[in-house]
């Protein structure tokens, strides 16, 4: 399993356009991958589930990858977080 | 007989056209039992690919007709019809409990709707309109229920509606769709932002519009006030024709002003630029036209939280503002804190007078590693756009020469260890202080630019507390005096080749622009909003003539006067 941890910067938080972007670019991955905040963890293949946290500007929170695929999936994460602005480290 | 309803202003503009109600489908659902649940989820995965179908479509034709950010909304529907979360839920229901998809499909997608309502944030609690309007897509498959299509609209009529999904909205083609009205709804749901995209006019929470209006009535929609006029009299009409012609043509003038350099009308150009708090502004800057950023406050990157902000967070702001307005001049004015500005986690001695006290730059100096944290941070920004840097209620020129030093030892350091920095970085300050004023001749030629802070210059050359309603009246921007001292800055800096701003509220005030011109102001900074209606202004403005007047009305004796005289000469 691969973990780590991002602070949101983004100024409206994780808001439907990232988030959009965020989980519809891990679909195709085989690993199960969460996403964990204040203390809930969801599936960050669900918008639902991701949108549901709420997440506000300055949050930390944990994403877990775990399978096959999980260190691909984890330089993907990376790279969308980075590209549509949600989080810069 | 006439009625009037009254709602939500969500899109401004006027309407007059027919109703057109759009129906609600009946789309009950009802638990059943099922003998096969297998032969169910196969009928569910076929309604959910004919709706991801039909969204595609629709993605499509948004992008292609609206925009590539209204189309994304449709690539979030898509992605709610594959959510792992609720698709897995729903199949599970039909199978355990061997009942209908629509059941199932319900009860699943209740609790996500009822979860995003209750949460105690706008936007959060709009995305609940997101999934009702992907779960009524995919009933009416299963249903079989036809849902009235309102891209099929082909007289022009106002929409009275419920409540518009987001997928109701886009496909409202707007040649005949005039204006709507719906009867739930908030400034920020996605049809109001919709309908200000498409320029419609539209009101929104108006309650009672469906139990109200039939379909063919006719209709005012006032999107200025939120008022319906539902079978207004002739009279009535033809008042609203009159005001709706005037708004046009206004509209029309300031849209042609958008991208326009700001002319006066003897062809003399000024820079209109606009004033913001955060990165989130840019967007209003870019949409009204402004040729420039004349003042960032960067204080608001300070307040609200319960520690500085790092260099890398404030580079990340600074950065990406000078991005967003692609080379256009971007004046960051370095931190004002103090006086009635607070910061919670900066704990400083109560003062007696805080507008006479450590605030802004006598603060910044007094505490150099805040000040040189948010220099670094600009310095480093500076290689994306045309930073200006301007530093903030500065008294004597000793004061502007410290900040200057520190700035170019931050600038040094940096391009030692290989950080690039612009080498084209102007620095200027604000003039508030009547002193700054007095010895404009002496500033001009050590700083790059004047930007004159009206708010508290006036309050410091009146001696009068702006937040002291007793002593409100003292408040006089055109008091001779004040203009007088605008004079001398625009005319010092002109001296020594260096340009003049302004961006307190005075600069996009409708009498100060035509004396402002006169006297030879450079740049305006205004509320963004305003840039488009100051440069219609000016457009109409001889610089020239105006500049002819300023003699007389520096001779006038009271702020009274002075708004006489230019009302009479604009």
């Amino acid at each position: 399993m691969v973990e780590k941890q991002y602070t949101i910067t983004d100024e409206a938080g994780i808001h439907a356009r990232p988030a959009s972007a965020l989980v519809g670019s891990i679909s195709k991955f085989e690993s199960d991958i969460t996403l964990g905040f204040n203390g809930k963890q969801v599936n960050l293949k669900s918008i639902l589930g991701v949108m549901s946290l709420g997440i506000a500007s300055g949050s930390t929170v944990t994403i877990a990858a775990n399978g096959t695929d999980e260190e691909q999936a984890m330089a993907k994460i990376d790279e969308v977080l980075k590209a549509e602005g949600i989080s810069n480290q | 007989m006439t009625s009037t309803l009254s709602g939500i202003a969500a899109s401004t503009g006027i309407a007059i056209a027919k109703a057109f109600r759009l129906e609600n489908p009946e789309l009950t659902v009802k638990q059943q039992q099922v003998n096969n649940p297998s032969d169910e989820i196969v009928r569910f995965d076929a309604a959910v690919a004919q709706a991801a179908a039909e969204l595609e479509v629709i993605k499509e034709k948004t992008a292609h007709q609206i925009s590539d950010k209204e189309a994304e909304i449709f690539g979030a529907h898509l992605l709610v019809l594959s959510d792992p979360e609720l698709i897995g839920p729903i199949k599970e229901r039909i199978t355990s409990d061997s009942i209908n998809a629509e059941f199932a499909l319900q009860e699943t997608s209740d609790m996500f709707i009822t979860m995003f309502e209750a949460m105690d944030n706008e936007y959060m609690k709009e995305r609940a309109a997101d999934i009702k309007d992907v779960r009524k897509r995919l009933l009416s498959h299963l249903l079989g229920v036809k849902i009235q299509d309102p891209s099929k609209i082909d007289e022009e009529v106002i929409v009275i509606a419920e409540d518009l999904t987001p997928s109701d909205t886009v496909q409202l083609n707007a040649q005949f769709v005039k204006g709507f009205i719906t009867d739930i709804g908030g400034r920020t749901s996605h049809s109001a932002i919709l309908a200000r995209t498409l320029e419609i006019p539209a009101v929104v929470g108006a309650q009672n519009a469906m139990a109200t209006i039939r379909n063919g009535q006719t209709v005012i929609i006032d999107g200025l006030q939120g008022t319906i006029i539902v079978d207004p009299d002739e009279a009535t009409i033809s008042e609203f024709e009159q005001q709706k012609i005037a708004y046009d043509s206004q509209k029309a003038e300031w849209a042609k002003l958008k991208d326009e350099p700001t002319l006066s009308a003897d062809g003399q150009h000024v820079e209109l630029a606009a004033n913001i708090g955060t990165p989130k502004d840019l967007a209003g800057v870019l949409e009204h036209g402004a040729e420039g950023i004349g003042l960032y406050r960067t204080e608001f990157l300070y307040m609200g939280r319960d520690a500085f902000p790092t260099e890398d967070e404030q580079f990340d702001a600074y950065s990406k503002v000078l991005k967003g307005m692609q080379g256009k001049p971007t004046v960051v004015r370095t931190l004002d804190i103090g006086g009635d500005k607070e910061l919670t986690y900066l704990d400083l001695p109560k003062e007696l007078n805080p507008f006479l006290g450590l605030r802004a730059i006598r603060l910044c100096l007094e505490m150099p590693d805040l000040f040189r944290t948010q220099l670094r941070a600009l310095l480093r920004a500076s290689v994306y756009g045309n930073l200006k840097i301007m530093f903030p209620m500065i008294a004597t020129v000793e004061e502007f020469r410290q900040g200057k030093v520190m700035l170019e030892e931050e600038k040094a350091k940096l391009l030692d260890v290989g950080i690039p920095v612009s080498d084209s970085i102007e620095v200027g300050i604000m003039v508030e202080i009547p002193s700054t004023a007095v010895m404009a001749d002496v500033f001009a030629k050590e700083v790059d630019f004047f930007s004159i802070g009206t708010n508290d210059l006036i309050q410091y050359t009146m001696a009068a507390d702006r937040m002291n309603e007793r002593v409100s009246y003292l408040y006089q921007p055109f008091n001779p005096a004040i203009l007088r001292l605008v004079k001398m800055v625009i005319d010092a800096a002109h001296k020594e080749g260096k340009w003049a701003g302004m961006c307190g509220e005075m600069a996009g005030d409708e009498i100060a622009i035509p004396i402002l011109l006169g006297l030879g102001l450079d740049e305006f900074s205004m509320s963004a909003s305003s840039v488009l209606k100051a440069r219609a202004q000016i457009s109409r403005l001889s610089k020239q003539e105006m500049a002819s007047h300023t003699d007389q009305i520096l001779a006038l004796s009271t702020s009274q006067e002075v708004e006489s005289y230019v009302k009479e000469i604009s």
